[in-house]
């Protein structure tokens, strides 16, 4: 135990192995801040639900994309009528009539169009005579105003997708988000630009004393959102971000502590044997290290059950019998000539106690340095499952994040923050353990030193 | 001279013995694991039952018929239909038997719907179809591997401690990566951002495949960018660790009494330094290697490249068992030959074999 303390004590001499500490830590926090901001469970349902994504725009940059760029791209705005500047007023008409007219103001100072466009209206009135009238209107900054629908009867709560109105379209001869933003309407799309100011949503009803208009919101969709930008289901990436650390961590160092035990604690006992089972164990070895593990791992995965713990305990049992079998059994066979151990059988101690009271810890320091550069290679091994669309459908892992925005051509569409983040961040968790594990294989194998 | 030729021959085929016993091995689990342990039996059997029920249903001849006598007629159909698929036996262990020895031999079937480009559902066609994509790529890939690894390791150990080594040593983790995840990368920056670079596949859908000067330079032009990702998650620790063993071989005594003999130090390089060095740098190779081959199926998926990995995913998706048999047994073999051709070099480099000390590894 000493000893391994002082070997990883000579960590600080190497500046690339403090860089790998640094950046283990780093994820061992995001882990942490990941796991206890957003439970397990509240993560595993944000991700598969649909309902309460509707505020997010879809397929937004991240926030931080401004800083590399002289413009300030449009955040997403939700005005509505409880807005402290927004007003109603009611003006009788005769026959028991009056008109409504509510004017929301929307602040809208950024370079660029909004993505989308989404109203909501409530109103109630009395059944079996006639709904209320309902006309929409866009004030621009410049005082031009267009009209978004005209006499259209309210159904009561009601839903406009304003992109998606014809005769809007028509009407603009362009798409609404870009025609009621445009200075100019008659520029060449390339260089058209939106005004900034204050823009008022007018919507005017005439409807029976008695009816109301109880609510009206618009949601100006914008095209950054969040630390790490949403996908193109609305879901805003970060939970993935957060997640794909504890995941990716767990899975890695889960699989490396099992895979590498179980084949050193197994070399340890068939070199202590000796004989028919050494032998049986080394040829085992042998055909197991030519298994084509991946492709069974993606059989598994997709005919029996894709969920990350199934996968975990395969990829271990696939690991069982290692290459490294062959390295320890080196190892342990120098070991089992030191006369230490003949004095242990001359006490009477039993093979077991032997194994892994005396032969086993020996050896067991050395086992760091493989083990720390191995834990890589089981994280991207989760990554592979996931972005081959084979990972655990249930979890927002880094993978998974890869795999959808490589399936929804975000490299063809310059969507690049989708697939570039969670890659660094692969990279990042991959390289700190591959930079220490480096290290420790330079300190605990003297001869390569002085290298 | 002839004892060493009689230990080399038993040691390659004890290796050969072991390679295809891991073969027999590796594609017994996956007839199990394709056919989900015999679940799929199952369900093509509920399916016959289903089907010939219908049949006697929808048949006004045969409804007339008294009902005891129609279910004897049934159960015979069943019965036969199911013999013919050689479904009445159990599928431990005599069905399962028969797939292994059937795909060992390379009788692989027919696929359901995956089929050729020349519409053939035989899964020999398929495979043999996509088998050249394979090579091609991974042939490439693994020779300037090899080759560059092994020059430029010997490059950096004559000039150990300048730049370009520090460079290389630091650069050895990043082949944590696997290829696919360069592959992401280098398409983003080359096809994506800069458009120099095709995204993916063989060639563009007009060229004519051959031996044609467009088609060459296309599948050139397709190639720079897979086999790139495929060097750049191996290339720096396969430098970094060959060229640790060529230091730590240069710096033993024999070496040192080669220079004071005063040998020309390519002489030293390649008869007391390459020589001892080859057989471990081998095997890691074929380590490598091994892996390399598992991990061709994302890379190809990635790539869109028309090889064997790619249709091996395509079947395990659309559960075609015949398919993914037959991509296990044909990688199985040329991982086999690959592993032993190199098996072989190490035995013929290795003095230990020939003299037969430790029996190889």
């Amino acid at each position: 135990m000493k000893t391994l303390l002082s070997s990883l004590r000579q960590l600080r001499r190497y500046p690339s192995a403090l860089g790998g500490v640094v950046l283990i830590f780093f994820f061992v926090v995001l882990s942490l801040y990941a796991v206890i901001t957003v439970p397990y469970s509240e993560a595993v349902r944000i991700w598969s639900d649909h309902g309460e994504r509707l505020a997010n725009p879809r397929l937004a940059r991240p926030v931080w994309f401004d800083w590399f760029t002289s413009e300030r791209l449009p955040r997403t705005i939700v005005a509505g009528l409880a807005d402290e500047e927004a007003t109603l007023t009611e003006e009788p008409l005769e026959d028991g009539m009056k008109r409504v007219e509510a004017v929301i103001p929307i602040e809208y100072h950024y370079d660029g169009f909004p993505s989308e466009l989404r109203m909501t209206m409530g109103w109630s009135f009395e059944p079996d005579v006639p709904r209320p009238l309902v006309s929409v209107y866009w004030r621009k900054p410049d005082g031009e105003l267009i009209l978004i629908t005209e006499d259209v009867r309210t159904r009561g709560a009601q839903t406009v997708y304003i992109e998606t109105l014809e005769e809007l379209n028509a009407r603009l001869e362009m798409r609404p988000r870009f025609g009621l933003f445009a200075v100019d309407r008659t520029v060449p799309r390339e260089e058209r630009e939106a005004m900034q100011g204050t823009y008022e949503l007018i919507v005017q009803g005439e409807m029976r004393e008695g009816h109301s208009l109880d609510d009206v919101s618009l949601t100006v969709y914008g095209r950054v959102h969040g630390a790490a930008g949403t996908d193109h289901r609305r879901r805003d990436l970060l939970l993935p971000i957060l997640w794909g650390a504890p995941i990716g961590l767990t899975f890695g160092i889960l699989a490396a502590i099992g895979a590498q035990m179980s084949t050193f604690v197994l070399a340890g006992i068939g070199t202590w044997f000796g004989g028919k089972l050494e032998r049986a164990f080394l040829w085992i070895t042998q055909v197991n290290i030519i298994l084509p593990m991946l492709p069974i791992l993606i059989m598994i995965s997709h005919l029996y059950s894709p969920r990350i713990w199934t996968i975990l305990g395969l990829v271990i049992a696939l690991n069982i019998f290692s290459g490294s079998m062959f390295g320890y059994r080196a190892m342990f066979l120098q070991l089992k000539e030191s006369p230490y151990f003949e004095s242990a059988q001359a006490y009477g101690a039993g093979n077991f106690r032997i194994i892994f009271r005396y032969l086993l810890p020996r050896i067991a320091p050395t086992l760091l340095p493989q083990f720390v550069m191995i834990v890589p290679t089981f994280v991207f091994l989760e990554a592979t499952l996931s972005v081959l669309g084979l990972g655990d459908p249930y979890l927002p892992t880094w993978g998974k994040m890869i795999n959808d925005g490589y399936n929804q051509g975000a490299l063809q569409m310059g969507h690049y923050y989708w697939i570039v983040q969670p890659a660094i961040l692969l990279m990042g968790l991959g390289f700190g353990f591959a930079l220490v594990g480096y290290a420790l294989d330079r300190i605990f194998n003297p001869r390569l030193r002085e290298l | 001279m002839k004892g060493a030729l009689s230990r080399l021959g038993k040691y390659t085929g004890m290796r050969l013995v072991f390679l295809l016993l891991s073969v027999v091995v590796a594609v017994y689990l996956t007839v199990i694991i394709a056919n989900m342990g015999g679940e799929l039996d199952r369900i093509v059997e509920a399916q016959i039952r289903h089907e010939v029920n219908l049949q006697y249903a929808l048949d006004p001849e045969l409804q007339r018929l008294p009902p005891d006598q129609r279910q004897a007629m049934i159960d015979e159909t069943i019965e036969l239909e199911l013999r013919k698929r050689g479904m009445d036996r159990p599928f431990f262990p005599q069905r399962s038997l028969d797939f292994l020895g059937e795909a060992l031999s390379l009788q692989l079937g027919r696929a359901r719907l995956i089929t050729s480009d020349t519409h053939s559902f035989q899964v020999s066609a398929i495979i043999l179809e996509r088998l050249p994509a394979t090579l091609i790529l991974f042939g490439t890939a693994e020779i300037l591997l090899f080759f560059f690894t092994l020059l430029m390791a010997l490059f950096l150990s004559r000039r150990y401690g300048s730049v370009l080594d520090k460079l290389f040593i630091s650069l050895a983790p990043t082949s944590a990566a696997p290829g696919w995840f360069y592959g992401i990368f280098l398409i983003m920056i080359f096809a994506a951002a800069l458009r120099v670079l095709p995204w993916g596949g063989m060639a563009p859908s007009g060229v004519q495949m051959g031996f044609n000067w467009e088609f060459v330079s296309q599948l050139l032009r397709h190639m720079i960018l897979p086999v790139t990702a495929i060097l750049l998650s191996a290339v720096f620790a396969g430098v970094y660790s060959s060229r640790t063993f060529f230091l730590i071989y240069s710096m033993e005594d024999h070496v040192e009494l080669a220079k004071a003999k005063g040998l020309s130090s390519r002489g030293i390089e390649r008869k007391y330094i390459l020589r001892p060095t080859l057989p471990p740098i081998i095997t890691g190779f074929l380590m490598l290697l091994i892996s390399m081959w598992m991990g061709q199926i994302v890379l190809e998926t990635v790539f869109n490249w028309p090889g064997l990995g790619q249709v091996f995913y395509q079947a395990i998706v659309m559960n075609e068992t015949a398919v993914i048999v037959g991509v296990i047994v044909v990688f199985g073999y040329l991982l086999c030959a690959t592993v032993f051709i190199l098996d072989f070099l190490y035995a013929i480099l290795d003095p230990r074999v020939r003299v037969g000390i430790g029996g190889g590894r």
